[in-house]
């Protein structure tokens, strides 16, 4: 085995919604994804042992953190929502996407100030330019109901089959319109990455 | 009157890695598109004048979104790109009335510099249609090393009353180029072709 971990390709994408055709509401909310392509050292073969791999992306998981935040301006007091995924390419399983759990979800927790919720996640195993709905939760409470979201993100032609792609997303605050009632971040008050 | 935008989305493609052979420094490419409302949608008009004078307003927006995502100056910009997707309330000619008559001013003015043809795709399309915005060198649109596409999606976007607005700026041209053509240090910049 040559290099665990090898990024083919990065994608940074920061989108700013200012209104859904209802009232500017005197903020904007912005969401931000990083989508990294890498070499998938399994690839083409059952490999009984993948725990190095979950080890070794964890500078990645930080690298790309830190590439998210900083796409939303790189203060950490400004995030309130994050999500991840991972898209493996056809020669992988999709066991080899759920090593993104550790490495991706601690990574964004330890950057943003050890945020206490679970971070929201998706996986499959899909062709190039697949595209997948990362679920987006609140960092610290994840039945705050305003918070609930979803992007979706693809990088046209990856995964090849022998990529996968890692995604970490986070966002700065509520959908735009919010309005369906449910607990709201000002009353998080048990701090168990619940409510 | 301004544009009535919903949203921006921009986005940096960065390639370190293509068919197993590092890309140093590797390419990357940038595009921002705004969502904004179709003042047109669902009904003839012959003047489309508000159309074009939002296309000035977002060339300059939208090429200075990019150069920004890059993190570049203006002089370091190499290949450039624009496109519209119309929702479906609205006519082809409504992209045209935004990407041609006036947008490529403040394009070049935002770039510093730019004398060739900005590259342009149009269509109709709903919720989530991708485009691929056309590139090519903005000194010298004859730069092989240059001929790229970008693709890019919003997905909501176009609703039936709204266009999709995309500019697209690089600092690099293809990963690993090898099919020979005019390189980017032979451009002449006289023309806009060489």
């Amino acid at each position: 085995m040559s290099v665990l971990v090898e990024i083919r390709r990065i994608q940074t994408t920061v989108e700013e919604i200012f209104h859904e055709f209802g009232p500017l509401p005197g903020r904007t909310e912005r969401i931000a994804s990083v989508c990294a392509v890498l070499t998938n050292p399994y690839a083409g073969r059952y490999e009984p042992d993948i725990m190095p791999m979950m080890e070794a992306l964890k500078p990645a998981g930080l690298e790309m953190a830190t590439r998210c935040l900083n796409a939303l301006g790189g203060d950490p007091a400004t995030i309130e929502g994050y999500g991840k995924g991972a898209v493996v390419g056809s020669a992988g399983e999709l066991e080899h996407g759920a090593l993104w759990h550790v490495p991706g979800g601690y990574a964004m927790r330890e950057i943003l100030g050890n945020a206490k919720a679970i971070v929201p996640s998706t996986k499959k195993v899909a062709g190039p330019g697949a595209r997948i709905d990362i679920p987006v939760t609140h960092i610290n409470a994840c039945y705050v109901r305003s918070h609930f979201g979803a992007v979706e993100v693809g990088v046209p032609g990856s995964p090849q089959a022998d990529e996968m792609v890692l995604i970490l997303v986070m966002t700065t605050g509520a959908r735009i319109h919010e309005r369906v009632g449910g607990l709201r971040a000002d009353q998080i008050s048990v701090w168990d990455g619940q409510r | 009157m301004p544009a009535t935008i919903r949203k921006i989305l921009t986005q940096v493609d960065e390639t370190l890695i293509e068919g197993g052979k590092s890309v140093s420094p590797p390419t990357r490419r940038a595009v921002s598109v705004a969502v904004i409302a179709n003042p047109f949608a669902g009904g003839y008009r012959d003047d489309l004048g508000e159309l074009t004078e939002i296309g000035v307003e977002l060339g300059d927006l939208l090429t200075k979104r990019c150069l920004a995502a890059l993190g570049i100056e203006p002089g370091q910009a190499e290949s450039f790109g624009k496109a519209a997707i119309v929702g479906e309330g609205g006519e082809l000619e409504h992209a045209a009335a935004i990407l041609h008559p006036k947008m490529g001013t403040p394009v070049r003015a935002a770039l510093g510099k730019g004398p060739a043809l900005i590259p342009s795709a149009k269509k109709r399309g709903g919720l989530g249609t991708p485009i691929d915005v056309p590139l090519g060198h903005k000194d010298a649109a004859y730069v092989r090393s240059h001929f790229d596409a970008v693709e890019v999606r919003v997905t909501d976007a176009p609703r039936a009353g709204e266009i999709l607005v995309a500019i697209a700026v690089t600092d690099s041209g293809r990963p690993l180029p090898r099919i020979g053509g005019l390189t980017k240090d032979q451009i002449k910049g006289e023309d806009g072709l060489r």
